[in-house]
């Protein structure tokens, strides 16, 4: 196959599950030669549109042409028969098994009989060409998670792919450990392979590909050879609607500061250091707004806000009191509300009611116990009023939850949190994957508790909604704050331009 | 080519808490059947001579209470944990502990009053039967260790330890050299309804079982169960403690074994003994899971499995081994756990498309 066929051609392919529209009208051309980055926010619809071309998902309509020729993989067995090869996030090796029989288990194409040594000479072979360094004989369990990964490349190289998909490759790898991975990837490419690169490291793809699709809300919004085009424009693509339309309905009246972060320092869940440094204040009566691609140490702030992540260096203080690393309740205590990202298994829990998620939070209450056992009739009195106060739609309240509709599902969420009377709201994503009329809704609701004199942090990857909503807004990327900006004195520029990990120049903490 | 695949339900067919646990029985029978008849019986009549000796006569039916006691209270105590997804299969070895310990008061306190004995034979295995809970609890909350094979391991810990009382120390010196201690004094058995041999631990289980009811249903500890059971993340969220939790939940499984015990050897055995136990701690899983941990069905379960038990030693007169009984109570299990999958999902037939 020679440099510059077309290997993978993707034109309008659509995919939806139910209620959602995975892909709509994709188009992705990959050419031998190069590598192409695939970037977009989480729930893009990478990964489904992946999982297209590696033969997990059928899609509904569109073309997929391989090597020229038109398919629709009935499973990931015809994708892998086409010359198509994923390395996933999660590896899939054995870690108690050596390198070589890792690699054997992935071919089929051995007889009955294992010749271990016939693979273990190959193995040698590639290592050499692709500069692969692995020795063949040691146990996975062994190996740094670079080594693992280059046994999982090894893995499609011996199965024959020449179009090789990598999901996030970086993320779990030493800056080293990167740069090493994008020479053996530029070498596979030098020999005519095609390379898909799953990301949302803009710097990443600006140093190492060729071409760049630019997914967003499961559409390809842009394709364009990188050397026309920079960290400020990918950002705006990825997360920038039209902005023309924004007017700021309403400010706050910052008042007494709720919650100080000072130097923070956390590890995420993979042991890297997801926040760094991170100085922040909260006052009350103002919506202070953390902008930033996903995956940039949102999460992790939300949760050493409130309690369920440590950190490792700096100090929270919440209403003047230090609250370093204590434990979720006395958070709770504090008077801090939260409306996590995972509303569905964090937030709410699906097979309980609709009253007993209303416990969740007030399980504790004198209001509803008495000594040991809840007073039921004071609970289904008080949610009841909150399901006519915040108009929640649900069969009844006795059917567990996971019946009721996103919106209505957040709603209720939403109802429970801003009712405990808290000084300080922490809502991360509020309305992601809700409609229109439940939109409007959830941002009334912040904003109705600005008004009260509370204090809210809104994480969002909506730029038209921070703009609308916050009155500053703070810039994280790669876990550091890039700067704080007043929503006034700002533009989509400056904040585009500190996504992609410039720092501010105009405003300080 | 594949013929039928699994689909997801979208909701849950009515009445399935009876509907699958019923065709499990029933499938694991006739499964039953299949050997009973290999072995050249006729399985008709075995389950009839079964189920007759179980609950056709007085007798049968007292003694298939007498096994349904330990059984319920065992099945209570691992229902609890089950329910917040900890796999406690040490019923067994927390119900010899228990035992052990009402023995110690039985054996140390003999001129003692049955008012003060028995309450305090009760407490000490409820003690017991807890720690030994306890004690694979610290490991799996604290550092996550696999509770299956820890709770699993202590059974043989225990069960050994009594061995080595009753062969040893405690044997009975007038017992011809049997491994049983010496039989206790009046003060430390259990009164029993009547003539029969069904004793008080029969009203224990029944308050055992509305207290896990109460528990459940009204209370707020019975809440924070239901959600770390559900979920651990929401849980974390609301500020629940994990660790306190598990903890406790496992010292309260293990006690409900430890009483189980202590009935046993109070209310019919009136010594500890080799062999104290049939397997009640065993069976007490396979109960929980048939009753989808509720305590009013765990009574009516451990009825049932009472029956299996006891009418279980008339098989033998059949020329049948009595482990018989343990055979099917197997199949029960492995059809319950293979039926519970229909709960979510369904067959569906697509034919020949291949």
């Amino acid at each position: 196959m020679g440099i510059n066929d077309i290997l993978v051609e993707m034109k309008g392919i659509t995919k939806a599950f139910p209620g959602v529209l995975a892909n709509d009208q994709v188009n992705l051309t990959v050419r031998a030669g190069e590598i192409h980055a695939l970037l977009g926010e989480n729930g893009a619809g990478k990964s489904t549109l992946m999982s297209i071309l590696t033969g997990l998902y059928r899609y509904d309509q569109g073309e997929l042409a391989v090597h020229g020729k038109k398919v629709n993989f009935n499973s990931p067995r015809d994708a892998i028969a086409e010359g198509i090869g994923m390395v996933h996030q999660h590896f899939k090796l054995v870690s108690t098994f050596t390198v070589t029989e890792n690699v054997a288990m992935g071919s089929d194409s051995w007889g009955a009989i294992l010749k271990l040594d016939q693979i273990e000479k190959k193995l040698a072979a590639f290592s050499m060409e692709y500069g692969l360094q692995i020795d063949p004989k040691a146990k996975v369990w062994q190996l740094s998670i670079g080594e693992q990964q280059r046994v999982e490349i090894v893995k499609l190289l011996f199965r024959g792919a020449d179009i090789l998909i990598l999901d996030e490759p970086t993320a779990v790898l030493t800056p080293q450990e990167a740069n090493d991975l994008y020479i053996v990837l530029r070498k596979m490419a030098d020999e005519g392979k095609g390379v898909i690169v799953i990301t949302h490291k803009m710097q990443e793809v600006i140093e190492h590909a060729d071409m760049v699709t630019v997914m967003r809300g499961g559409k390809s919004v842009a394709t364009v050879p990188k050397d026309y085009t920079d960290e400020t424009e990918l950002a705006r693509l990825m997360v920038g609607r039209e902005l023309d339309l924004v007017h700021k309905i309403e400010t706050g009246a910052p008042g007494e500061v709720i919650l100080q972060l000072q130097e923070i320092t956390a590890v995420s869940d993979r042991g890297h250091k997801a926040l760094k440094d991170v100085n922040l204040i909260v006052r009350a009566g103002e919506i202070m707004g953390i902008a930033g691609v996903a995956g940039n140490g949102q999460r992790e702030l939300a949760e050493v806000i409130t309690g369920l992540r440590p950190i490792s260096a700096g100090q929270i203080t919440i209403n003047k009191v230090d609250m370093t690393n204590r434990q979720p309740l006395d958070i709770i205590k504090a008077g801090v509300a939260h409306i996590p990202e995972d509303r569905h298994n964090t937030g709410l829990v699906p097979n309980l009611d609709a009253y007993e998620n209303i416990l969740l939070k007030h399980y504790l209450d004198k209001d509803f116990r008495k000594g040991p056992f809840i007073l039921w009739s004071a609970l289904s009195q008080y949610t009841q009023t909150l399901i006519n106060k915040f108009d929640i739609k649900l069969s009844v309240p006795e059917a567990p939850v996971k019946a009721m509709s996103g919106g209505n599902l957040q709603k209720l969420l939403l109802a429970r949190e801003i009712s405990m009377e808290p000084n300080l709201i922490i809502a991360v994503y509020p309305v992601r994957g809700l409609d229109i009329g439940a939109i409007q809704a959830v941002r009334g609701l912040l904003m109705e508790a600005r008004r009260e004199g509370k204090g809210v942090l809104l994480i969002s990857e909506e730029l038209d909604e921070l703009f609308l909503l916050a009155d500053r807004l703070a810039v994280l990327h790669e876990g550091e704050l890039m700067g704080v900006l007043e929503v006034e004195k700002t533009d989509i520029e400056e904040v585009g331009l500190m996504m992609a990990g410039k720092k501010g120049v105009k405003g300080c903490a | 080519m594949r013929l039928i695949t699994l689909e997801k339900r979208m909701s849950p067919i009515p009445m399935a808490g009876m509907v699958i646990p019923v065709i499990s029985i029933a499938l694991a029978l006739l499964a039953g059947g299949v050997f009973l008849a290999l072995s050249g019986k006729n399985p008709l009549e075995i389950y009839f001579t079964l189920f007759q000796s179980a609950f056709g006569s007085s007798y049968g039916f007292s003694e298939t209470v007498v096994k349904a006691i330990p059984l319920a209270l065992c099945a209570l105590g691992v229902s609890l944990a089950f329910r917040v997804q900890l796999w406690n299969i040490g019923a067994e070895g927390q119900f010899y502990m228990g035992a052990m310990a009402a023995t110690w008061v039985a054996l140390t306190y003999p001129e003692g009053s049955r008012w003060v004995v028995l309450p305090a034979m009760f407490l000490a295995a409820a003690m017991a039967g807890g720690l030994w809970g306890l004690l694979p609890a610290i490991p799996r909350a604290f550092w996550k260790v696999n509770e299956t094979i820890t709770t699993l391991m202590l059974n043989y810990i225990a069960i050994f330890w009594v061995d080595f009382l009753i062969y040893g120390p405690w044997k009975d010196p007038n017992g011809y050299n049997f491994p049983l201690t010496a039989p206790f004094e009046l003060g430390a058995t259990l009164p029993s309804f009547g003539t029969s041999r069904v004793h008080y631990g029969l009203i224990l289980a029944l308050i055992a079982a509305l207290l896990v009811y109460i528990i459940l249903k009204y209370t707020v500890w019975g809440y924070q169960l239901k959600v770390v059971g559900e979920s651990q993340r929401a849980a974390k969220y609301a500020g629940m403690s994990i660790v306190k939790t598990i903890l406790l939940v496992m010292l309260i499984s293990g006690a409900l074994a430890g009483i189980a015990g202590m009935t046993e050897v109070a209310g019919i055995t009136q010594r500890l003994q080799q062999g104290l136990s049939p397997g009640y701690g065993y069976s007490a899983i396979i109960i929980a899971w048939l009753a989808r941990l509720n305590p009013w069905a765990i009574l009516l379960v451990s009825f049932l499995f009472g029956g299996l038990l006891s009418g279980g030693f008339s098989l033998q007169s059949m020329g049948l081994p009595a482990a018989s009984v343990y055979m099917l109570q197997g199949l029960i299990l492995f059809f319950i756990l293979g039926g519970e999958i229909f709960n979510s999902y369904r067959l569906k037939w697509i034919g020949g498309r291949s």
